[in-house]
């Protein structure tokens, strides 16, 4: 199976105000194989966003290797940087719609700036996808007039549009009811069988969100462990994992557990 | 005790030359973005109608009260030397060197300056640029450089408009109001204003229209990193705030320097 994307040793920390030092991950190794979907999980503050913003450049590590798609980008800036964004496609937790914008300026954004595209292969391309995300009829809508959901779907949309390799999704059911989660996910799921993209969820939506998974991360103080199942997790014997399922998940889950 | 305040000095020291780094990096990636493809020329012709044409009505008034306050106030003082002629060279020589360039300055401060800064600021903690970070848009490019252009190509041409007006005002209280001879004060303004004034007044529009838009920018897009600013709304607000506050004072400051430098 070949990895979308792999860190190696990867160790990032910050100085905190009164002068200690927080290790946010410390030497942490894992791999994203590629066209499946992986979900990050971890309580607050445990570091998922600084593994998003490390992936995209938007952060550096401190030592260590990240390889996307077998290149190593660790010190990639520049040119090399762009040449590495271009293959994800980032959808943000809120959404970060440009609000002076109406939808269709919105997902029309990447294909301006980034493609030779004309205005009519844009325009049929952008209507096209909007139809996909039942969006019609809210092309000049703009994103302060949309609900949580739609804006997910606006941003779904928007993140497509270059055809990404990898998918990024952060903490994508923030905000949204159980029942509009739930179409989100399943909206995913549809996704991701039409166009075949690897997918990274990180969320802190568990259990709901392990029914996507392929395979589930969870950080826990600068160290994680990778679970090839959902199942899996359930069954683990390391004390804080069987903590966080406790907390998670409750007692539900727990219960054939406890009998064995 | 003593090691806590020498620590923070430190710290401060750090802080101010991070930020200077910081904002010298910014300048020259705002600059970077004029070379990058595709130029946004409609984001510039409507940031050019927001910092110019929309600032045109704060420009007239200002001006037309200081021309106003300078005829009488420059009529009042000559007065007293029987000097009145001098009225039009007085007038036109403040104007042009001095109150136009800044008060313009200070007025775009005011009015555009704040609004960019706002508006990066905001765009900044809603994740907005990280989002076109992540699809590989400057932002330098889409965002930043378009308000660089319009700004030195607005500001020199509201000073202008300033000092007309000014110059006009001028004309109305002292020659309206007041009775010095329309000749004298045409004349006045004619015989002492040289070219060398005229370009000291264009280059000072210039450089302080770079200042305002450097320093508005570039505290709303570095928001997060801004020392005691907090978070969310209230970090915008307080950037804000500090931004134009900034760019008023070195317009100030930067105003003296030029004069005592190119005069």
């Amino acid at each position: 199976m070949t990895s979308a994307i792999e860190f190696k040793d990867v160790t990032k920390s910050f100085a905190k105000k009164d002068g200690t030092v927080q290790t946010v991950l410390d030497s942490v190794s894992f791999s994203i194989p590629a066209g499946k979907t992986t979900v990050i999980a971890g309580g607050s503050g445990s570091g998922k966003s600084v593994t998003l913003k490390i992936v995209l450049g938007l952060m550096r590590a401190d030592s260590g290797r990240v390889l996307v798609q077998g290149n190593d980008v660790t010190g990639a800036k520049g040119k090399e940087l762009e040449a590495l964004r271009t293959q994800f496609g980032v959808l943000f937790q809120g959404s970060a719609l440009f609000d002076s914008l109406t939808v269709f300026e919105n997902v029309a954004l990447p294909l301006r700036e980034r493609t030779k595209k004309t205005e009519e292969e844009i325009g049929s391309q952008v209507h096209t996808s909007l139809s996909q995300f039942e969006l019609d009829g809210h092309e000049d809508k703009y994103p302060a007039q949309l609900s949580g959901g739609m804006k997910k779907r606006v941003g779904l949309a928007r993140a497509m549009q270059l055809k990404p390799a990898i998918m990024l999704f952060d903490e994508p059911t923030t905000g949204l009811d159980p029942v509009m989660a739930q179409e989100i996910y399943q909206l995913f799921a549809k996704t991701q069988s039409e166009f075949g993209f690897t997918s990274v969820i990180v969320s802190h939506d568990i259990p709901k969100i392990f029914n996507l998974a392929d395979r589930v991360i969870i950080l826990n103080r600068g160290h994680m462990d990778v679970f090839s199942s959902p199942e899996e997790i359930q069954w683990s014997e390391k004390p804080h994992i069987r903590e966080f399922v406790k907390m998670t998940m409750g007692d539900i889950y727990q219960s054939h557990l406890v009998e064995i | 005790m003593k090691s806590n305040s020498i620590a923070n000095l430190g710290n401060t020291g750090l802080y101010v030359l991070t930020d200077l780094g910081r904002m010298t990096l910014f300048l020259f990636k705002a600059f970077r973005g004029i070379f990058r493809q595709p130029f946004r020329f409609k984001e510039l012709v409507r940031q050019v109608n927001f910092i110019g044409v929309g600032s045109l009505s704060v420009i007239f008034f200002t001006a037309a009260s200081t021309g106003l306050v300078l005829g009488l106030q420059g009529y009042y003082s000559l007065n007293k030397f029987g000097a009145e002629g001098m009225l039009g060279s007085a007038v036109s020589l403040t104007l042009i060197m001095e109150l136009g360039p800044v008060l313009t300055a200070l007025m775009v401060a005011g009015r555009a300056g704040s609004a960019m800064c706002a508006e990066l600021g905001i765009m900044r903690i809603s994740e907005q640029i990280d989002a076109l970070d992540c699809m590989a848009v400057d932002p330098f490019r889409y965002l930043i450089t378009p308000k660089f252009i319009a700004a030195l190509i607005s500001v020199p041409l509201l000073t202008v408009i300033f000092d007309v007006v000014g110059i006009a005002g001028g004309y109305v209280a002292g020659v309206s109001l007041m009775d010095v001879s329309p000749g004298s004060y045409i004349e006045g303004m004619r015989s002492s204003v040289t070219n060398h004034d005229i370009w000291l007044g264009v280059i000072k529009s210039f450089v302080f229209a770079l200042l305002v838009v450097w320093i508005c920018t570039g505290r709303g897009y570095f928001v997060r990193e801004i020392r005691g600013a907090g978070f969310g709304a209230e970090s915008v607000s307080r950037v804000t705030t500090q931004a134009v506050v900034l760019s008023s004072i070195s317009v100030l400051v930067f105003d003296y320097l030029l004069t005592a430098v190119l005069l």
